[in-house]
């Protein structure tokens, strides 16, 4: 899970790493009033889940009030759009209004989990404000790692290793190491899969902050933070990926015509893979999880449904945790309630399977059976092709 | 001569009073396996759908000699089962819960390094060998005895890899489902050493997906180290990047962790990789002969 970038300060604040003074406003109105509180030149920044929002013109900097309730007029309610943002862009709906910095170095700070070192790792480096990933493409020695302790954690050692590898000396180290173990302890507090601040400034009278933060949380400890999940901004993402989290459902929407639903993320992607290898295009990964109740089918069915690209569904199952049984009641049941129209080609194997297929045959439903998951992929993407 | 799981193994189900606990329990003892029992802290001395359970691990390998813990824990509570049994003696762990914090897991594998134990997943289908002994979640009528290495990061991808060459009269020495998470316990190069080393096995078919680099790293191994044919799948060739695909591992970020670049190590190792998950089965066949 994303969160803002005002509600990544606040957290940061709360755990004791700084960041610039600064609040959020949803008018111009609001945005001069901050500035006023703030006084001197500030900085409006755009609040959406993208980055490259400065080439985008999504921040802005004000002299005055006056021209923060401007700048703010200016970036509110526009389509921001970023090489992250989807194409027509994202709206905004927020602007943070901090205090400018005079800057004197941007580096960079952040923390992930390493999966082949199965433990969390910290990244430092001098090139900070600048896309870290093509920094770490071109010149890895400029990136510094400390693998914590998975027990353990992060040693003083190794803050201090990486602080003095940015080049911190005198109070900015200091304030360099408390900072580094201070954003470790929110990362393992709150779940974090990934705190990233880029960049960390030195400013001109020698203070370290986070100038900009993102947070992003391990989705799988989030029952654990209540505080986390009341930060989710639905708008900023795609309404059906929200529905179908509503439903307990892993679906990412895709551009193509014919609706998947299967069970288990691996054979869900050699689904979509097998479907592209036919001719056709996948509308969708979707995995309806091993224990799939026939209120979950039906809830797949009413998102599949629901997007006006879909042409044909192929379903493709094959039982373990689910049982192929439960499975057809729940393809019967949905059919039945939805009224749905569309094509749809069942591939099923697995656990009670038989019992599955004659509760489909006395269905009287027109349902198109499948051999084996090419034939199913074939058939899908023909019946979505005739019915474009 | 199969691996990790034989005639031999003795399973106690962790989470054995719950429904996937209960149901599975019951088909791995159809299928032939020796499930001793199960645990359920609190409900120890009563008895579930005919098995006993027990308090802890430790009872069940103290009074009936478990050797294999199978966990179907919930996630909030998985990775303490996962220490629980290792804690209690038992040298193979296998965990096919879904959905727990990778922190968490960060942890429990480092515990699990000052352990004897082995840990299989989590967010596994678990292990089979054919015709011996199934512990996990598959369904167990697909398989069929014989010498062909699987392993896996997927759970139905797999069954759908067995089904093919079932069909085709190929058997299985033993199929691994190493999970789709991004800290599990065993990894493809650990599982391949196994392979590697059975003699009952003549050839083996791995399934990888997008995100990380175990598939790079196995491609590593299995060019140093792997006499015996491989056969290689990668799924997510049409995974957008940035979005995870249902598994907590399966992300292409920051332009690594790509179908094509896996694809590749692997073609360079020698393995025989396959576009289609339709041709595993088949393509297994013919690089075996059969």
């Amino acid at each position: 899970m994303k969160i803002h970038e005002y509600q990544a300060k606040a957290l940061l604040r709360e755990f004791g790493v700084a960041v610039p003074r600064g609040e959020v406003a949803e008018t111009p109105a609001q945005a001069r009033a901050v500035a006023q509180r703030l006084g001197g030149r500030v900085v409006v920044k755009a609040q959406v889940h993208a980055g490259g929002r400065g080439k985008a013109g999504g921040i802005k900097v004000a002299d005055d009030p006056e021209r923060a309730e401007q700048a703010a007029a200016q970036i509110l309610g526009m389509m921001l759009k970023t090489p992250q943002t989807p194409p027509e862009g994202i709206k905004v709906r927020r602007v943070l209004v901090e205090e400018a910095s005079a800057i004197d170095r941007e580096l960079y700070l952040s923390i992930t989990l390493d999966r082949a070192r199965a433990t969390h790792v910290v990244m430092a480096s001098q090139s900070g404000g600048m896309d870290i990933e093509e920094v770490a493409a071109k010149t890895p020695e400029k990136i510094l790692r400390e693998w914590t302790h998975p027990a353990l954690g992060i040693a003083d050692f190794q803050a201090r290793r990486l602080a003095f590898g940015l080049g911190l000396t005198g109070e900015p180290f200091k304030q360099g190491v408390a900072l580094i173990r201070s954003l470790f302890a929110l990362y393992l507090a709150k779940d974090c899969s990934l705190a990233e601040i880029n960049p960390l400034v030195v400013t001109n009278d020698g203070r370290v902050f986070a100038l900009d933060a993102k947070l992003n949380f391990d989705d799988n400890a989030l029952s654990r933070h209540k505080d986390v999940m009341e930060l989710r901004d639905t708008d900023e993402e795609d309404p059906l990926d929200v529905e179908a989290s509503r439903y307990g459902l892993n679906y990412i929407k895709l551009d193509g015509d014919v609706g998947c639903m299967v069970n288990g993320a691996g054979l869900a992607m050699a689904t979509m893979d097998i479907i592209k290898l036919a001719g056709g295009a996948p509308a969708n990964f979707l995995d309806v999880g091993g224990g799939a109740s026939p209120e979950q089918i039906e809830n797949a069915f009413r998102i599949l449904s629901s997007d006006p690209n879909v042409k044909a569904v192929f379903i493709n199952v094959f039982g373990g945790i689910l049982r192929v049984d439960r499975l057809a009641e729940g393809v019967i049941a949905a059919v039945r309630k939805l009224g749905l129209t569309l094509p749809v080609v069942l591939r099923a194997e697995g656990t009670n399977v038989e019992q599955g297929k004659k509760m489909l045959a006395e269905s009287g439903l027109a349902l198109t059976m499948a051999d084996d998951m090419a034939d199913g992929a074939k058939k899908a993407v023909e019946l979505a092709r005739r019915n474009r | 001569m199969p691996i990790l799981v034989d005639r031999s193994t003795r399973v106690v189900v962790q989470g054995i009073t719950g429904k996937e606990g209960a149901f599975h329990a019951a088909r791995c003892k159809e299928y032939g396996t020796q499930v001793v029992g199960g645990v359920t802290p609190g409900k120890g001395g009563t008895t579930h759908e005919g098995f006993p359970v027990w308090n802890t691990v430790a009872e069940a390998v103290a009074k009936e000699g478990a050797n294999c813990a199978l966990i179907f824990v919930p996630p909030p509570a998985a990775a303490d089962a996962i220490m629980e049994a290792a804690a209690g003696g038992i040298p193979l762990v296998i965990c096919i819960t879904e959905g727990i914090p990778a922190a968490d897991m960060v942890r429990t594998r480092h515990y699990l390094g000052s352990t004897k134990s082995r840990l299989i997943g989590p967010n596994c289908p678990g292990v089979i060998t054919p015709g011996q002994a199934k512990v996990g979640i598959m369904p167990g009528h697909i398989h069929k005895p014989g010498d062909v290495g699987v392993l896996s990061r997927s759970g139905t991808l797999t069954y759908e890899v067995v089904g093919q060459l079932t069909k085709r009269g190929v058997g299985q020495s033993t199929c691994v489902g190493i999970g789709g998470d991004p800290v599990n316990g065993t990894s493809f190069v650990d599982a391949l050493r196994l392979f590697n080393e059975d003699a009952g096995t003549r050839a083996i078919m791995m399934i990888g997906e997008i995100g990380g680099t175990a598939e790079e790293e196995a491609a590593a191994y299995i060019k140093a180290s792997v006499k015996k044919p491989v056969v290689g799948f990668i799924c997510g060739q049409t995974a957008p990047p940035g979005r995870r695909m249902g598994h907590a591992g399966a992300i292409i970020a920051g332009g690594k962790g790509t179908a094509a670049e896996k694809m590749k190590a692997l073609q360079d190792a020698g393995v025989t990789v396959v576009k289609s998950p339709a041709d595993m089965g088949a393509t297994v066949a013919r690089v075996i002969g059969a």
